[in-house]
């Protein structure tokens, strides 16, 4: 029970801390390092999302590229100005129940959200009747479907001249606010009944169906919820690059999703959490990689590309040589934190060094 | 529509589908071994005409020596791949082998993009497959036959191998069961690597006769044809190679049709073939030539 409290009050405080640390950053930071932490946020929301679907319920699903499209669309046409709709929309006229609407925020990026559910429910209902490498394929090609509609949805859409001037409502509450939620949603999602039941067809679909799990409920329930999410991240993409056109929603995005969730480590929410923060910042750390650089003498050219090449790389070596990821199945605790802090403080001895605190950033992880 | 009209888009239709069906093969193959959809599959077929296309500007080979040699070496390259990213996967869970083919895409195509550079390049036929035929009243460029009668002394190549040689009996053993078919004294590991370096050789002459009909090569250039290819795998019954040849003819003609008939639908073409694919896995997840098989716990 003592621990429990304790847990809770360090969680609120962490909570607390880390929401001062977002007013500190929004109110200080550049425009280039709140960018990055923003882009942290959204991945995150991908990577627990699909962590969620493939990692929990162990259905390899490769339409997020796809719902992340539909929750960005929506947000977009919802909050751009009729001004700016119309300097867009040049060749074609927008359909005039898009020209005068302007929504705020909230609910524009919650519509995206539902929309993408309502998306997700459809695709799921057939498409999860099909197992493994076959729902992959008919979810990518949902993906395609959904992007090829958005190329050709002149009036709508703006078909492949995207969309310019989305307000930029994306800060660090919003995402790091939507991500927080997110985690915790389905944290609890996961530890509940449900969460055994996707858990049970993730390790054996027969045998789970043979106890009595409905496979069809389950995989659709985990699989809308994880569109309502992709949804809103892409929402929030939206809204923060303010610039959107069918090619950011290439299967592309899919892949770094699967590829960050994949180094997080399956059903590890810590581990897609931190693996999103790392993958983001690591990509912009490596962009000296890609203008020309000088070893002593020796001149390299600037490699355009060659951030993804090294990404690739990695993610294979962790899938042939660290397929745990990450975290594997561990996440972050409280008890964990505790253990590990004292079993370091132990062995640290009389040194009189205080323990160093452990690399993980405890602040994104809520452990009620 | 003209009947000589007609005619023109069935060739370029059935053009299209021997495309398909090369790269369906590689694809069902690998399927039909290890149930591993190789997700690579497309990028390969960009890396054989890119050697292709190396061989002739870069190192002045006549076409007819850089085609052959990309096709080698594009097997090889299949077989480099199988050893290092899919081999130490094969006792794990499928799924894990399907995400490192994923990743071997993700890292073909970007490092596509850092060596060859993502500008376009101009592909350039070889003069014997530009002139312009005429059979029947209908206009064909060369290409178009060549393309077809190609496919057809490939697939029949690779029927002969299959069902006339030893090592193909044993893919074929293989395909039914791996441990049994090791126990009865086949060296499983060669006749893998063995179909992979002949499914991406598959690819590549697929890639080369591709960058012909549409001159123009780029790193992402395989993602379509890849995951077309994948869909008349899938219409074919995938694990079947005669059913990839048939899916892949299928799929061509159908797409050719509806751009033809239908030109205001022309942009959803990609979105087409998807539509038959998601259908068809509702319906008859098993394809025109799968065999129905039993869940097995």
């Amino acid at each position: 029970m003592m621990k429990i409290t304790r847990n809770r009050i360090l969680t609120l405080i962490t909570l607390v801390v880390f929401a001062g640390f977002l007013a500190y950053s929004q109110a200080t930071f550049n425009p280039y390092i709140l960018r990055i932490m923003n882009l942290c946020a959204i991945f995150t929301i991908f990577a627990v999302t699909f962590n969620l679907v493939y990692g929990y319920t162990g259905q390899f699903s490769l339409g997020h590229a796809g719902f992340a499209a539909v929750g960005a669309y929506t947000a977009a046409l919802l909050t751009m100005t009729p001004v700016q709709k119309e300097l867009n929309f040049f060749l074609e006229p927008i359909v005039p129940v898009l020209a005068n609407v302007q929504w705020p925020f909230l609910p524009a990026m919650l519509l995206g959200g539902v929309l993408a559910a309502v998306v997700g429910f459809l695709i799921g209902w057939p498409a999860l009747r099909l197992r493994g490498d076959y729902l992959a394929i008919a979810t990518l090609g949902f993906g395609e479907i959904i992007r090829v509609l958005f190329v050709n949805m002149q009036r709508v859409t703006n078909g492949s001249l995207g969309l310019k001037g989305i307000p930029e409502y994306t800060n660090v509450y919003w995402s790091w606010g939507l991500a927080l939620v997110t985690i915790f949603v389905t944290k609890r999602l996961v530890d509940s009944s449900y969460g055994r039941a996707l858990k049970a067809i993730r390790d054996d679909e027969v045998a789970a169906e043979a106890l009595g799990v409905k496979l069809s409920y389950h995989k659709i329930l985990a699989f809308t919820l994880s569109s309502f999410f992709v949804g809103i991240a892409g929402a929030l993409l939206a809204n923060l690059i303010s610039t959107i056109d069918p090619k950011v929603f290439l299967f592309f995005l899919t892949y770094q999703v699967v590829g960050i969730t994949v180094m997080g480590g399956m059903s590890s929410l810590t581990g897609s959490t931190v693996s999103a923060c790392l993958y983001t910042v690591f990509l912009e750390a490596l962009r000296p990689v890609e203008s020309p650089f000088s070893i002593g003498p020796l001149r390299v050219p600037g490699v355009p590309g060659m951030r993804m090449v090294i990404f690739s790389a990695l993610l294979l070596l962790v899938i042939l040589f660290y397929r745990r990821g990450l975290f594997g199945q561990a996440e972050f605790s409280w008890d964990w934190f505790f253990e590990k802090t004292s079993a370091l403080r132990a062995r640290l001895g009389r040194t009189g060094k205080t323990a160093p605190a452990p690399s993980i950033e405890s602040e994104e992880e809520e452990r009620p | 529509m003209t009947l000589s009209l007609f005619f023109q888009h069935l060739a370029n239709g059935i053009s299209l589908g021997s495309l398909y069906a090369l790269i369906a093969i590689g694809y069902t193959m690998v399927y039909g071994i290890l149930r591993l959809i190789n997700f690579a599959h497309g990028d390969i077929v960009m890396l054989g005409s890119y050697i292709a296309f190396y061989g002739v500007v870069m190192f002045f080979l006549p076409w007819w020596v850089s085609f052959p040699l990309a096709i080698l070496l594009t097997g090889v390259v299949g077989i480099i791949i199988e050893r290092t990213a899919y081999k130490p996967l094969r006792e794990v869970p499928r799924i894990n082998l399907f995400t490192s083919a994923v990743a071997v895409s993700f890292l073909l195509e970007n490092l596509g993009l850092v060596i060859f550079g993502a500008r376009p390049k101009g592909f350039h036929r070889p003069p014997v497959m530009d002139t312009v035929l005429y059979i029947g009243g209908a206009a064909v460029v060369s290409y178009t036959p060549i393309i077809i009668l190609t496919a057809l002394v490939l697939f029949g190549g690779l029927m002969f191998v299959v069902h006339r040689t030893k090592v193909g009996m044993a893919m074929r053993a293989l395909s039914k069961d791996i441990e049994t078919t090791g126990l009865m004294g086949v060296n499983t590991d060669q006749v893998i690597t063995f179909s992979f370096a002949l499914g991406s050789a598959l690819a590549a002459a697929g890639g080369i006769l591709w960058a012909i009909k549409f001159p123009q090569i780029q790193p992402l250039m395989g993602v379509m044809p890849g995951l077309k290819a994948f869909i008349a795998a899938v219409l074919g019954g995938i694990g079947d190679i005669t059913g990839a040849l048939i899916g892949g003819f299928l799929l061509g003609i159908a797409e050719i049709m509806l751009v033809a008939f239908m030109p205001n639908l022309a942009g959803y073409r990609d979105a087409f073939a998807y539509s038959i694919l998601i259908l068809l896995l509702l319906f008859r997840p098993t394809g025109i030539m799968g065999e129905m098989e039993p869940e097995k716990v």
